[in-house]
């Protein structure tokens, strides 16, 4: 017993009022490292105590201010930078909408922080060991007495003198409790409590989903997949026709699209339609770029109707025959639009400004394999002598 | 419970007098200069002073009702607050005979060419508000009578059977209250903008309302204590609880008004947005602003850390504040319905004067005929040995 350090010695009493009164004087005789340990909050104990206020209150302060700035940071970034969406037409920071969440976080990371650092340095995670643990002072005032010890911590520490002193209170039951011999060691990291969670952990997701998927044939949450709404092809009870999908109203022009404007006109009206894009590069490259995805697999990329569909199919004809040169554009642009022969119609594929502009690569096309002598640029030909 | 009846100094009954005179005289100068500009004040004054003194009946029946001890020891004090009630009636009085000065629904004119308050006329016209205020007053008023009386039963009986019976009444008081605090909202502010409604106006009453009687209260027990008027033994534990309070009520208003403007905000429909848009337009968006400040960040800062409420000082400062806010408040959801812009003047200080001196008269004349605390109240000794 003799080589055993002292942790604390310890009295009991009966009422709150003795221990208030107790915890009055034990302060008052100048003694600070000590502790009073009830079976219930006792009003008043930290004024009897002479407790400074706890620093906890800066720590709660400290992570709600952290999670209120981080809240509205977040909300700012990711609705101004990361991804903005109109939302009701209101501004990108719409910061009266950010309040509500901004408060919840506040509480939130207030709370944890709270709870994460009275744990981790109140309490000393992860050691839960404690030298009053399984004590009968412990036991005691657990169930229904009022407990006093004073640490050997306390620079006036003397055992007996205290417990003179504790006599003196009215303590009963009055012991000294020793520090345990070897170092407490850390329980919460022992591997069969760590393997205990782990099986909770598991049976309860186990039970859970065999339970839920297997024994009751439920689905855990179908309230989204189960929607009264017209699914797109498939059938449908709501409509007496039995189809889901709707035709548009006669006469709908889809968001961006322009139906062909000569339909039904005759070919005499057709002869005289002009292209209305000016014949500049940007716009040959263009129609070039569409002549490449959608003319070409017939044409031909020269409209030599050489493609690789040459034998497989009717075979194309070639764009540079006489009687294709001879064609206004706007007979062009009918045969695109409304297709001839074989070719299907491309109104729905190819706009009409790039149809347009196809129609210009055709005559760049065409013009490339009959060029005519005032084509060549004679400044920028060098003539041998 | 030695509780030895102490006067209150006849200073204060002097004071009392020459702020009722001086605001008299103010008001009636302001009513003989502009009837319709005294006449928004005076409505001003009937819900600032309403506040005040039914909040402090609802901290009656609260403390019934929850069985609260602490506040025990300084009931008296709300009591009194709360005993001004019949100056409703003095206020109101100046108000219904100016009533198409101040709402357009009592212009049959605007009426007629206007459909929505067409509609409207089965609620809001003039016999049935008169009606309504009548009945609101008189229930609160017998609320008042039967609390007090079985109060001040308890001081010779030392019966607690009164205890139980105020129990009982304090319980069909809380949702009666609450229901005749929204009608009254709406008959006298949310009806100045007819075409408006917001259903959370009348929570956001009975909140102003409660805060108002909390700190009235808090500031007149903390100064009568701290002169030494109430008990010894009432101390930090009780003005504690007096700051936690209004730091939470505080709070809740913050809560209840942002509640408000948000879901108006929102969903951004022109019927509901017309109001705050015409505290946003000019020189109210700075006191809108100044709303924000007054009603909640100064007093929440102020509030906040353990010390701010336990410390006497600090607590009457806020409280004052808090009142101070309550009459901000209570302009700024009257003012914008009769002028284009902020507007101060002597009309504005002539009804907030006469208040405070009234209250001080009465206060003074209950405190002379009785206890200043319950002396008989079986939960005065717990409420003494309060601690936190």
């Amino acid at each position: 017993m003799e080589n055993k350090k002292i942790y604390t010695v310890t009295a009991l009493f009966d009422t709150p009022d003795e221990i208030t009164d107790a915890a009055k004087a034990t302060a008052g005789a100048g003694y600070t490292k000590f502790d009073i340990n009830t079976p219930y909050p006792v009003h008043g104990m930290e004024k009897a105590m002479k407790l400074k206020p706890s620093y906890l209150g800066y720590v709660t302060l400290f992570f709600g201010l952290s999670g209120a700035a981080f809240a509205m940071l977040f909300m700012s970034w990711v609705s101004i930078y990361n991804y903005p969406l109109v939302i009701g037409g209101k501004p990108f920071f719409s910061w009266p909408a950010f309040v509500p969440i901004t408060f919840e976080v506040t509480v939130l990371s207030a709370a944890i922080g709270t709870v994460g650092v009275l744990i981790a340095l109140m309490f000393r995670f992860p050691n839960t060991a404690h030298p009053l643990h399984d004590t009968n002072y412990m036991k005691k005032v657990s169930a229904d007495k009022f407990g006093l010890n004073i640490t050997s911590l306390d620079p006036l520490f003397d055992e007996n003198k205290i417990k003179e002193f504790f006599k003196g209170l009215g303590g009963k039951e009055i012991e000294t409790i020793y520090e345990e011999d070897k170092k407490a060691e850390i329980k919460v990291f022992d591997y069969r409590f760590i393997m205990t969670l782990v099986l909770v952990a598991i049976v309860t997701a186990g039970t859970t989903y065999f339970v839920l998927n297997k024994l009751l044939y439920m689905q855990p949450f179908t309230w989204m997949g189960e929607q009264d709404k017209v699914i797109a092809q498939s059938e449908s009870n709501f409509y007496n026709d039995g189809f889901s999908m709707r035709l548009p109203v006669e006469g709908t022009v889809a968001r961006g699209y322009l139906p062909y404007e000569y339909k039904g006109a005759p070919d005499s009206v057709i002869k005289f339609i002009s292209n209305p894009l000016p014949f500049t590069k940007d716009i040959i490259e263009k129609g070039k770029m569409r002549f490449d995805t959608y003319c070409s697999p017939c044409h031909g990329y020269f409209g030599q109707s050489d493609s690789r569909l040459h034998d497989q199919f009717p075979k194309p004809p070639t764009l540079h025959s006489d009687k294709v040169r001879n064609w206004p554009d706007g007979n062009i642009y009918n045969v695109i639009t409304n297709g001839q022969n074989v070719m299907p119609s491309y109104e729905k594929q190819i706009s009409r400004e790039d149809r347009w502009a196809i129609i210009h690569y055709v005559r760049v096309l065409q013009r490339s394999l009959n060029a005519k002598d005032s084509d060549i640029d004679t400044s920028q030909v060098k003539r041998e002598k | 419970m030695d509780y030895i009846k102490k006067e209150l100094p006849t200073k204060i009954n002097k004071i009392g007098w020459i702020l009722t005179l001086a605001g008299l005289l103010i008001v009636i100068i302001s009513y003989l200069v502009d009837v319709q500009r005294t006449s928004y004040n005076n409505l001003i004054a009937l819900i600032f002073f309403s506040g005040i003194a039914i909040g402090a009946l609802i901290l009656v029946a609260l403390e019934y009702l929850a069985g609260a001890v602490w506040s025990t020891p300084m009931r008296r004090v709300s009591e009194f607050l709360a005993s001004s009630l019949p100056f409703m009636i003095i206020l109101a009085i100046p108000l219904f005979l100016n009533i198409h000065n101040l709402f357009q629904w009592a212009q049959p004119e605007l009426v007629k060419n206007d459909l929505a308050l067409q509609h409207k006329s089965a609620y809001l016209n003039v016999p049935f508000i008169a009606i309504r205020f009548g009945v609101i007053f008189l229930i609160f008023y017998s609320f008042y009578v039967i609390f007090v009386r079985n109060s001040r039963k308890q001081d010779t009986t030392k019966d607690q059977r009164l205890t139980k019976i105020n129990l009982k009444f304090s319980a069909a008081f809380m949702p009666l209250g609450a229901i005749l605090l929204t009608l009254f909202a709406i008959d006298w502010m949310m009806s100045l903008v007819p075409h408006w409604y917001s259903t959370i106006f009348g929570f956001y009453f009975i909140t102003s309302t409660l805060l108002a009687g909390l700190a009235a209260t808090t500031y007149v027990a903390v100064t009568l204590n701290e002169k030494g008027y109430l008990h010894p033994s009432i101390g930090e534990d009780h003005y504690y609880s007096y700051g936690a309070l209004l730091f939470a009520m505080t709070n809740f208003w913050a809560y209840i008004a942002f509640s408000q403007f948000m879901l108006i905000w929102y969903a951004n429909i022109p019927e509901e947005t017309t109001w705050f848009l015409l505290r946003w337009t000019g020189s109210w968006k700075y006191l809108s602003v100044g709303m924000v400040l007054v009603r909640f960040a100064i007093p929440y800062v102020g509030l906040l850390s353990y010390n701010s409420k336990m410390n006497p000082k600090n607590l009457k400062r806020i409280a004052i504040f808090i009142l101070f806010a309550h009459l901000f408040d209570t302009y700024w959801l009257i003012m914008p319905s009769y002028s284009p812009g902020i507007i101060f003047s002597f009309y504005e200080i002539g009804f907030p004067v006469l208040i405070v001196g009234v209250i001080i008269l009465v206060f003074y004349a209950q405190a002379k005929k009785y206890n200043l605390v319950p002396i008989g109240d079986p939960k005065l000794q717990r409420g003494l040995d309060f601690h936190l």
